[in-house]
């Protein structure tokens, strides 16, 4: 078979819904990083002062690979579309979740401790 | 306007399908960006709804977040946990994610009668999803009723309010999506894989994808946390 031929046909395979072997991949990387971050916390490998920020990382990092080899986001164009209404969803999750975090941590800190008001009566 | 879409369904079909492709090669070789923009095309508003639902996850994140060390007295998550357990749903769950990918391939395919779409392969990978994303649901149904059965129900602290309020939403969200496939396994079955079914089968994969997406963050933050 020659070489264009290989291409024609990876590309006909490779359809609106992705090739086999790109949801292998997307899978694979999954599970080593779901087991990655489970290991770690498990058995207590993560030093505590980074420890929320590495299992975050990890995340993310899955969060993307699902987003680009199960839901197909990327540059290209058929996924441009979808890609930027997902990049401004995030932008709005973001302001909502630092947002409430920031607001209540705040609220917690300068709220008047409650137990303390019949004592210095 | 839904005869817009409906032309777009069939134009999208056709674009699939067809035999005999009018521009030969040439537009072979385009043929995969060509059906890729088309699909998005037809799934805009699905995806529109998906980025919204992913606002009520947001909200219920953050509504975690803030209610999460206030536990008042009632045990903590560390106390009631099992990481194993959860680990277990998680596979469940991301494993139903590549078998409704490889459903999903059989649209491409050709069937034995040389129609567009092998049915039989879409609907043996689906009722295997279905059985995994079962599994899922039933192992999450055993947690909620082990901890209710422990008395850390959701009125017994803000923080186990939050954790029902949020695992219980993506568990209902599953338990939709089961529903789902059971009826598009049965449309197939009437329809055959024509425009319109494609069309459901093509979000339907997307909300699966998605509720797998949102799982990720779900063990992250609400269970891997509490171990640290």
């Amino acid at each position: 078979m020659s070489t264009t031929g290989t291409h024609a046909s990876e590309h006909a395979a490779h359809g609106s819904h992705g090739s086999l072997r790109s949801h292998l991949v997307g899978y694979a990387l999954s599970v080593v990083l779901t087991l990655v971050s489970f290991g770690a916390v498990m058995g207590k490998l993560l030093p505590p002062s980074a420890a929320l920020a590495i299992i975050v990382a990890l995340c993310v990092a899955q969060l993307i690979v699902q987003l680009v080899f199960f839901l197909h986001l990327g540059p290209r164009k058929g996924q441009r579309g979808n890609s930027a209404i997902f990049a401004c969803t995030v932008f709005l999750i973001a302001i909502v979740v630092s947002g409430s975090l920031w607001v209540m941590h705040n609220a917690t800190l300068n709220m008047m401790p409650m137990q303390s008001i019949p004592a210095a009566r | 306007m839904s005869t817009t879409l409906k032309l777009r369904a069939d134009a999208a079909t056709t674009a699939e399908g067809a035999v005999i492709h009018p521009h030969g090669t040439h537009a072979d070789h385009d043929h995969g960006h060509h059906d890729e923009e088309v699909q998005s095309r037809l799934t805009l508003g699905f995806w529109l709804y998906l980025m919204s639902d992913c606002l009520i996850f947001a909200v219920l994140f953050a509504t975690f977040g803030v209610l999460v060390n206030n536990t008042a007295g009632a045990p903590s998550g560390r106390e009631l946990f099992d990481l194993r357990f959860v680990l277990g749903e998680t596979m469940l769950l991301l494993t139903s994610s590549l078998t409704f990918g490889v459903a999903m391939l059989g649209l491409d395919k050709r069937g034995k009668s040389g129609q567009p779409g092998d049915a039989r392969h879409v609907v043996r990978w689906l009722v295997l999803t279905f059985a995994l994303g079962a599994a899922f649901v039933g192992m999450e149904i055993y947690e909620f009723r082990e901890l209710l059965h422990e008395g850390a129900g959701p009125h017994r602290s803000a923080y186990l309010s939050a954790f029902f309020m949020l695992v219980g939403t993506h568990g209902l969200h599953v338990t939709a999506g089961l529903l789902w496939l059971t009826v598009m396994v049965h449309q197939i079955q009437v329809f055959g894989l024509d425009g319109t079914v494609r069309r459901k089968l093509a979000c339907l994969s997307l909300f699966w994808h998605f509720l797998d997406l949102v799982w990720i963050c779900v063990f992250t933050i609400v269970y891997l946390r509490e171990f640290l």
